[in-house]
């Protein structure tokens, strides 16, 4: 009797517990199905007197328009060039000094590494005038260089690939130092290929924080026609008069499309990216 | 944790002639960290130091520089914008870091480890965490236009006239903040959600049968062995939330007049507007010591109430 009741009030409050899940995600998806739902509709009918998901028609070319209203084909291969050029010096360089920090033995590691960490502190707003400044000095502003440089070169990456590299047991090294291999045999043969898990999560976090990256290439191009990356594009509409509110979703969808699906691929391991992103996105 | 003594002392002699190989390993170090320390030091130390040299000049983008010593700081403070922008940044901080940990740690809580289907949960709150800052925020401005889902939702669903969100004085700082916990919580849900998983179910389940309710197992069992995270995530929010630009300069360009600059904003257009680098430099040394005073006080405060040992 009393576990009959029992189970039916679990039931029930599993019930509304379920019910109010479903609430949360509609609530939490709403802004984002209002984006794509806008990006399918026609100019005219984005403000409507009562909200509807659909328009008259489902207008795709609504996608294609938006390259020719702004060229967003050049701020995606801008984007993508400096995603990746820059996600490459990050995985090259941290992956070296974390192996020096791991696994070589030499005067003053620690109080480096402490540096190393202390770097973390700074944000990158303490950073952005003196760094504009660096670039008029170097030549370099309002070029790529300034968008894939000055941000590369950050402690996260050395800490994440660190933290790996010392859970690789050290016989596996020793073994190999004995056959002959230096460190550089080892750190390529040995170490990169076990740390492959660890550098993929670096890859993917890094490669998103530069995609996203929104206020040092609103200072350092001045030529967004030309260098300007998509949140650059898109930020450009703003305060524009009658703005093209269903080709800017298009817009905006097309650069979410990418980081949802990294995301999505990479979902077990999430939670060891946390570091990379919660401080890392520049 | 490597301890000192591993680093420098060769206390374990395996092979004969260690003290060659330590050096060995000095040469081959210092190729390894080259890229690293270079990049550092050009891009990180040397920026850091001349933040602080430019803040004491007067120190036009173009035209002659002038030592002031302190004198943009004086100007700052003295500064009716500033002060109002110092005012908004902790008016944000406040609304947003309090309701996006209770937030995301009452929902991690809910969807514990029993509930099918957190995974993906972890995932879609995840996917605004990830997506272009730029892009939510464009989304949100078109929620919050007259005429927008929000207006049209309200008015012909609840016959409510809504207001001009982004444009009153009033409404601005909370759609700001709206805005930014839909984006962030994910973060922190994902943080708490991991600490949770580590929370036995034994030990709840013994709990529950020595008696205790929901709200006594969450504060005696589950509370203590969630503070590391807690802290953690506390912390993380806290400075990133000091850091917030994108949400205001897209939704309110600031505006009101000034009522949702924020510190950063004040940064950029000083800088990039009014092209004085030597007053932005030193509006970016105060927010820099404003998150070192913070993360120090967090640090001092995690010893009363984190508990490590559990």
């Amino acid at each position: 009797m009393t576990s009959e009741t029992n189970s039916a009030v679990r039931k029930v409050r599993s019930g509304v517990s379920h019910t109010l899940l479903i609430i949360v995600a509609i609530v939490f998806l709403g802004p984002l199905v209002y984006a794509v739902s806008t990006s399918l509709k026609p100019a005219d009918e984005v403000f409507t007197p009562t909200p509807h998901l659909f328009g008259s028609e489902i207008r795709w070319q609504n996608y294609a328009d938006a390259f020719t209203f702004a060229p967003f084909d050049r701020y995606f291969l801008n984007s993508l060039f400096v995603a990746v050029a820059g996600t490459l010096v990050v995985v090259v360089a941290s992956s070296m000094s974390a192996y020096a920090f791991a696994r070589l033995k030499f005067r003053g590691r620690e109080q480096l590494f402490v540096l190393f960490l202390g770097t973390l502190m700074v944000p990158q707003e303490v950073l952005i005038v003196p760094m504009y400044w660096l670039m008029q000095s170097l030549g370099w502003v309002d070029s790529y260089w300034a968008l894939i440089l000055p941000w590369a070169f950050t402690a996260f990456g050395t800490f994440l690939l660190r933290q790996f590299f010392l859970t690789v047991p050290a016989e596996l090294e020793e073994a190999a130092r004995v056959d002959g291999c230096g460190p550089f045999g080892s750190f390529f043969r040995i170490m990169l290929p076990l740390a492959r898990p660890a550098i993929a999560v670096l890859t993917v976090f890094t490669f998103i924080s530069f995609w996203g990256s929104f206020l040092w290439p609103l200072i350092i191009i001045n030529s967004v026609e030309d260098k300007g990356t998509v949140p650059l594009g898109l930020a450009q509409f703003v305060g524009q008069q009658g703005t093209q509110w269903n080709l800017m979703m298009a817009a905006s969808v097309m650069a979410m499309i990418p980081t949802v699906l990294l995301v999505i691929m990479l979902q077990k391991h999430l939670v060891r990216g946390l570091l990379v992103t919660g401080l890392g996105g520049r | 944790m490597v301890t000192l003594n591993d680093t420098v002392a060769p206390t374990e002699t395996v092979r004969s002639g260690r003290r060659p190989a330590l050096r060995r390993d000095g040469r081959y170090a210092s190729v390894f960290l080259a890229p690293s320390l270079a990049g550092l030091a050009l891009f990180t130390l040397f920026p850091t130091a001349m933040a602080l040299a430019i803040s004491l000049f007067d120190w036009p983008v173009f035209g002659e520089r002038k030592f002031l010593g302190f004198g943009n700081y004086t100007h700052l403070f003295g500064d009716p914008v500033f002060r109002r922008v110092v005012f908004n940044t902790a008016l944000f901080v406040v609304l947003y870091v309090p309701l996006n940990v209770v937030l995301s740690l009452g929902l991690a809580t809910w969807l514990g480890p029993k509930i099918k289907g957190r995974q993906a949960f972890r995932v879609l709150f995840f996917i605004p965490v990830m997506t272009p800052m730029v892009a939510n925020v464009m989304v949100w401005r078109l929620l919050f236009q007259p005429g927008g889902l929000l207006d049209a939702g309200l008015n012909s669903w609840f016959g409510i006239d809504a207001p001009n969100f982004l444009g009153s004085s009033s409404w601005a700082m909370p759609a700001i903040v709206a805005m930014s916990i839909w984006q962030g919580f994910g973060y922190n849900f994902l943080v708490f959600s991991a600490a949770l998983d580590q929370v036995p179910q034994s030990q709840l389940e013994s709990a529950q049968i020595d008696g205790a309710g929901p709200l006594q197992r969450f504060r005696y069992v589950t509370w203590p062995m969630i503070t590391p995270s807690i802290f953690f995530a506390t912390t993380m929010t806290l400075i990133t939330s000091f850091q917030v630009f994108a949400q205001p300069f897209i939704l309110t360009q600031g505006g009101p007049g000034v009522a949702t600059q924020t510190i950063v904003m004040y940064v950029y257009n000083q800088g990039w507007q009014f092209l004085t680098m030597g007053l932005a430099s030193a509006a970016g040394w105060v927010l820099f010591v404003i998150i070192m005073g913070i993360t120090a006080i967090q640090f001092l405060g995690q010893k009363r109430w984190v508990n490590y040992d559990v």
